[in-house]
C-alpha cells in the first residue's frame, strides 16, 4: 500500500467531512429554531415572528444547501476513495446511509424547498407541519448517519464470512441500538442546537448593540437563550464518554484523552493540564483532580479505567491471535471445505484485524518478524498529545456554553436587563461552537486512528488502489471548490445578515409590541 | 425471511433500476433545464422564471442519486467499490457539478450584479450538461466491459484511465443521455413554463426528440454487434456474493440474448423510441402533458433497455471476464438485502405521497412575473 496514497486519501477525506460538518450543526439547529418561531406565529398571530422565520430561514438556506453540496460528496467518498474499505463492510455500514436517505434526507430536501416557496401556496398550520418536518428531516439524518458512524467505533452486530471475504450483518438491531452512536447521536445534535442557538444569539446581539432590528432581535435572543441553555445542559450531561468504556479502542481513546499511561485506580483522577509525550510514553507537568474521571467515563466509582501501556500489551496479544484467524483464512480461500481451518478461524475472527495491522510492514503477515509485531503495535497509539488538548478545548468551550446561556436566560426570563457587555460577549462567541464541532470531530474520528473500523480494519488498508497522481487532482479540485465556495457563503451571509430583515410586513407596531415583549431590553443601557 | 436469497437478489436489481429511472426522471428534467438555460431563456427576468420552474423540487429530486448511492452500498457494495473507484476522475467531475448546482440555484439571485448571475448561470449551465453527459459515457464503458480485477483478499483494482473512458461508443451512449435529458427538460418547460422560454424549449425539444431516436437507434445497431458477456456453465443464484467462482466468456450478440429468449422484452426498447416520439408529437401539437409522460416513458425505457440487455450481468470486467460483477455474485447478504427490503416497503410509498403531495402543491405553470414573490 503506498503510503501517500494512504495520507492523501485520508486528509481529502478530512478536509470533506470537516468542511462538511461546518454546515450540519447549524442545520440541525436552525431547523428547530425555526419550527419553534412560526410555532408562536400561528399560535399567537403575531406577524413578526413570521417575519423571523423568514429571515432566519434566509440565511437557514443559504448554510442548507451548502449542506446538501458537500453531503453529496460523503456519500460517494467511500466508494470513489476507499474502495476496499466499501467492500469489506458495505453489507453493514451501506445500510443506515441508504436508510438516511429513504427516511430523512428525503424529507428535508422535499419539503425545504416548500419552506421557501409555499409561503403563499399553503395555510399557516400547512406551513408549519413543513417546517416541523424539516427539522424532523435534518434530526432524522444525523440518526443515520451515526448509526453507520457508531459501528466504526463499534463493530457490533457483524462477522467476518469467509466465502465472501467480508463483513456482514448477523443483528442488525444491534447495528441500530448500538450504545457507541446512540451516545453519539444525542451529543452531537445537542451540539448541533448549541450551534443554531449561538448563531442566533450572536446575531441578534449585534442587531441590538447596533440598534437596529430590535423588536425582531428581541424575540430572537429570548429563544435562543432558553433553547441554547436546554441544549448547552444536554451536550455536557449526555456527553459522548458514556460510550468509551466500551471496547478496547474506544478505552484507549480515553486514555489517551487522559494522557493516561499506567492504569489508575478507581475512581481515577481528570488530568485537567499536562503535556504528553508520545515518546518518552508520560504526561509532562500534569496537575489532577482525583475521582473526576472515573466518575464522568464509568458512571462509579469502583470501576479502573486502563492505562496506554496496559491496552498496548493487549494489542500485541490480539495481533498473535489474529494471525490464527488470518493463517485459517488462506488455508480457506484454496480449500473451502478444510474443516479444521474454518474451526480455527470462527475461534479467533475477533481478532482478525489486529493481524491485518502487520500488513503495513510485509505482505504476508504470517511471517512478520517479532520486531514488526512490536511497531504494528506501536501503531495502535496515535497522537496523544492532540488528542488531550482537542478534548480539553471542546469541553471548556462546552462549559463556557452553559455559563454563557445560563447568563442569557437569566437575563431574559427574570426580565433583568441585558447590558451592553453581554451583548458583545455574546456576539463573540459566535465561531466558538464551531470549534468545539470539529474539535469533537478530531477526538472521535482521529482518536479512532489507526482503525477505520475498530479492532477489524486498519485504516491504510481501506483505501481505493488509484494514483497518487489522481489524489493530488482530487484533492485540489476541491480545496479550489470549497475555499472559493466557502468565501461566497460567508459574503452572503454577512449581505444578508447586514441587510437585516424585511420588516415592513409586520402589522403591528414595533414600539408597542417591544414594550410588551420584553422590558428586559427597555431599561437605561450601559 | 420471506423471500429466498435468489428472488432477493432479483428484486434488488429491480429496485437499483427502480432508482436509477426515477432519479433521471425527476431529477433528469432539473438537469436538462439547467442545461437549457442559456439557450431558452434571454434577460434576467426570464432566467429566474426558469430556474423557479425547479427551484424548490430540485432538492429532492437530487436525493433520488443520494439515494441510488446509498442503495448500491448497501445492496451491491462490489459494485459500489469497484465503480466509483474505477470512474475515479469521471465520477469527480459528477461531483463537482453537483456541489456546484445547489450552490448555484440558492445563491444565484441573491446579489444583484448582473456578472455574479451570469457566472452562476453558466455553473448552472455546466452542472446541467456534464452529469448528463456523463452519466451516459459511464454505461456506455459499461456496455463495452471496464478493465478491473479482484485479489484473492477481493481488494479491486482498476487498470484502465479516464481518457479510455472516452471512447467512440461510451461517447454515443453520453449523447443520447444529454438529448435524452435535454428533451426531458425542454417538455418539463412546456408545461411549467410560459411565454418565450417555453416556445424556445419547444422547440429545442423537437430536435432533442429526433436527436433520441436517431442514436438510441445507433447505439442499439452497435451493441447487436458488439462483444457481449455470458457466463460458461450454471450459476447458483443462492451461492455467497464472491465473484471470483466463475468462468465468463465474451461473444458478438450476447446482450441480444435476453430478447431471444423473451420476445416480450423488445417492448423496453421500442418504448425508448415510442417515448420519444411520443413527446414530439406533444411538442408539436403544444399538448404540454402528452409531451412530458412520452419523455418520462422514453427516460424510463432507455435505462431499463441497458439493464434489460445484460442481465443478469451487472459490470462486466473487460480484462478479466471472471471476475465481472453479476446480479448472483455481487450483493449484499441474504439478511441485509431482507433489512432493506422492509426499509424500502415502509418507507419508499411515504416519501413518494409527500413528494406528490409537494408537485400538487406547486402545481401551476411559473411566470416571469412571479418570480420576484418567490425567495430565490
Amino acid at each position: 500500500m503506498d503510503a501517500t496514497l494512504v495520507e492523501l486519501s485520508r486528509l481529502q477525506f478530512a478536509m470533506t467531512a470537516m468542511y462538511h460538518f461546518l454546515f450540519v450543526p447549524l442545520t440541525l439547529g436552525l431547523s428547530f429554531m425555526l419550527a419553534i418561531m412560526e410555532s408562536v406565529y400561528v399560535m399567537t398571530g403575531r406577524t413578526i415572528w413570521r417575519d423571523m422565520t423568514k429571515f432566519w430561514g434566509l440565511l437557514f438556506g443559504i448554510n442548507f444547501a451548502m449542506g446538501v453540496a458537500t453531503g453529496i460528496v460523503m456519500e460517494f467518498q467511500f466508494g470513489t476513495n476507499w474502495a476496499f474499505y466499501s467492500h469489506y463492510v458495505g453489507d453493514i455500514f451501506g445500510a443506515p446511509l441508504a436508510i438516511e436517505g429513504l427516511m430523512a434526507f428525503f424529507l428535508e430536501a422535499t419539503l425545504v424547498g416548500l419552506f421557501f416557496f409555499g409561503w403563499d401556496k399553503l395555510s399557516k398550520v400547512k406551513h408549519l407541519a413543513v417546517t416541523w418536518l424539516v427539522a424532523l428531516g435534518s434530526n432524522l439524518s444525523a440518526l443515520w448517519i451515526l448509526v453507520a458512524n457508531g459501528w466504526m467505533q463499534n463493530p457490533v452486530g457483524s462477522e467476518f464470512n469467509p466465502d465472501t471475504m467480508r463483513m456482514e450483518v448477523v443483528d442488525f438491531a444491534a447495528v441500530i441500538f448500538n450504545p457507541v452512536a446512540q451516545a453519539k447521536f444525542v451529543h452531537t445534535v445537542a451540539a448541533g442546537y448549541v450551534t443554531g442557538a449561538v448563531f442566533v444569539l450572536a446575531i441578534s446581539a449585534w442587531y441590538l448593540l447596533r440598534h437596529r432590528h430590535e423588536a425582531l432581535a428581541k424575540r430572537s435572543f429570548t429563544v435562543a437563550a432558553s433553547f441554547g441553555l436546554a441544549a448547552a445542559l444536554s451536550v455536557v450531561v449526555l456527553g459522548d464518554e458514556s460510550g468509551y468504556t466500551i471496547t478496547d479502542n474506544q478505552k484507549m481513546k480515553l486514555a489517551m484523552i487522559e494522557g493516561m499511561w499506567e492504569t489508575e485506580e478507581a475512581p481515577a483522577p481528570f488530568a485537567l493540564f499536562g503535556i504528553p509525550d508520545r515518546e518518552a510514553q508520560e504526561t509532562h507537568y500534569e496537575l489532577k483532580i482525583p475521582w473526576v474521571m472515573g466518575l464522568i467515563a464509568t458512571r462509579s466509582i469502583d470501576q479502573e479505567i486502563p492505562g496506554i501501556r496496559e491496552l498496548l500489551a493487549l494489542s500485541e496479544l490480539h495481533i498473535r491471535d489474529g494471525l490464527l484467524a488470518y493463517d485459517a483464512l488462506e488455508t480457506l480461500k484454496v480449500d473451502e471445505s478444510n474443516a479444521a481451518a474454518r474451526q480455527t478461524f470462527l475461534e479467533n475472527q475477533e481478532y482478525m484485524g489486529y493481524a491485518l495491522m502487520l500488513k503495513k510492514y510485509v505482505e504476508d503477515p504470517r511471517t512478520a518478524s517479532d520486531e514488526q509485531i512490536a511497531m504494528a503495535t506501536r501503531d495502535a497509539l496515535p497522537n496523544v498529545f492532540a488528542l488531550f488538548w482537542s478534548f480539553r478545548f471542546m469541553v471548556v468551550i462546552g462549559f463556557y456554553m452553559i455559563a454563557l446561556f445560563g447568563l442569557a436566560f437569566y437575563m431574559v426570563s427574570l426580565r433583568r436587563r441585558v447590558p451592553r457587555w453581554f451583548l458583545r460577549v455574546a456576539f463573540l462567541t459566535l465561531p466558538l461552537p464551531w470549534v468545539a464541532a470539529e474539535l469533537g470531530w478530531l477526538v472521535a474520528e482521529y482518536g479512532r486512528q489507526p482503525w477505520v473500523i475498530e479492532g477489524v480494519l486498519p485504516t491504510f488498508l481501506g483505501v481505493s488502489s488509484l494514483t497518487v497522481t489522481d489524489l493530488l487532482i482530487t484533492v485540489a479540485g476541491f480545496l479550489v471548490i470549497y475555499t472559493t465556495l466557502a468565501v461566497i457563503e460567508v459574503k452572503l451571509m454577512l449581505k444578508y445578515i447586514r441587510k437585516g430583515p424585511e420588516e415592513e410586513e409586520s402589522a403591528d407596531n414595533p414600539a408597542r409590541l417591544d414594550e410588551r415583549f420584553s422590558p428586559a431590553f427597555n431599561r437605561p443601557q450601559e | 425471511m420471506l423471500f429466498d436469497y435468489e428472488v432477493l437478489r432479483l428484486i434488488w436489481w429491480a429496485l437499483l433500476g427502480v432508482l436509477l429511472v426515477a432519479f433521471a426522471v425527476t431529477d433528469g428534467f432539473d438537469m436538462g433545464v439547467a442545461a437549457l438555460l442559456p439557450a431558452v431563456a434571454r434577460g434576467d427576468g426570464q432566467r429566474r422564471q426558469v430556474i423557479n420552474t425547479v427551484g424548490p423540487v430540485w432538492e429532492g429530486n437530487q436525493v433520488w442519486f443520494v439515494l441510488g448511492g446509498g442503495a448500491i452500498f448497501a445492496a451491491w457494495p462490489a459494485l459500489y467499490a469497484v465503480s466509483f473507484s474505477g470512474f475515479y476522475l469521471a465520477m469527480f467531475l459528477i461531483l463537482v457539478a453537483l456541489i456546484i448546482r445547489p450552490v448555484a440555484f440558492k445563491f444565484r439571485s441573491k446579489r444583484d450584479e448582473p456578472a455574479w448571475r451570469a457566472r452562476w448561470d453558466a455553473a448552472l449551465c455546466f452542472s446541467g450538461v456534464v452529469p448528463a453527459l456523463i452519466f451516459g459515457v459511464a454505461v456506455g464503458n459499461v456496455l463495452q466491459g471496464v478493465p478491473f480485477h479482484f485479489d484473492s483478499d477481493l481488494r479491486p483494482f482498476y487498470t484502465g484511465s479516464f481518457f479510455a473512458l472516452l471512447n467512440p461508443f461510451a461517447l454515443l451512449c453520453g449523447l443520447v443521455s444529454l438529448a435524452m435529458l435535454v428533451l426531458h427538460g425542454a417538455t418539463w418547460l412546456q408545461i411549467k413554463a410560459d411565454g418565450e422560454p417555453a416556445e424556445r424549449a419547444r422547440r429545442i425539444g423537437l430536435v432533442a426528440a429526433a436527436l433520441v431516436i436517431v442514436l438510441f437507434a445507433i447505439g442499439g445497431f452497435w451493441v447487436s454487434h458488439m462483444d457481449g458477456y455470458r457466463v460458461v456453465g450454471a450459476m447458483d443464484p443462492m451461492g455467497p456474493s464472491n465473484p471470483l467462482r466463475k468462468e465468463v466468456v465474451t461473444e458478438a450478440g450476447v446482450w441480444l440474448a435476453n430478447y431471444g429468449a423473451q420476445p416480450l422484452l423488445w417492448l423496453v426498447p421500442l418504448l425508448g423510441f415510442g417515448g420519444a416520439a411520443l413527446a414530439m408529437l406533444g411538442l408539436f401539437t403544444r399538448i404540454g402533458a402528452l409531451s412530458f409522460l412520452g419523455s418520462k416513458l422514453s427516460v424510463a425505457a432507455i435505462i431499463t433497455t441497458v439493464g434489460v440487455s445484460m442481465f443478469p450481468m451487472i459490470l462486466p470486467s473487460s480484462s478479466d471476464p471472471g471476475h465481472s460483477l453479476m446480479v448472483w455474485d455481487a450483493s449484499s447478504s441474504h439478511y441485509t438485502l431482507g433489512i432493506m427490503l422492509i426499509a424500502t416497503v415502509i418507507l419508499l410509498p411515504i416519501v413518494l405521497l409527500y413528494t406528490a403531495w409537494v408537485y400538487k402543491v406547486l402545481w401551476g405553470k411559473v411566470s416571469e412575473s412571479d418570480v420576484n414573490k418567490d425567495m430565490y
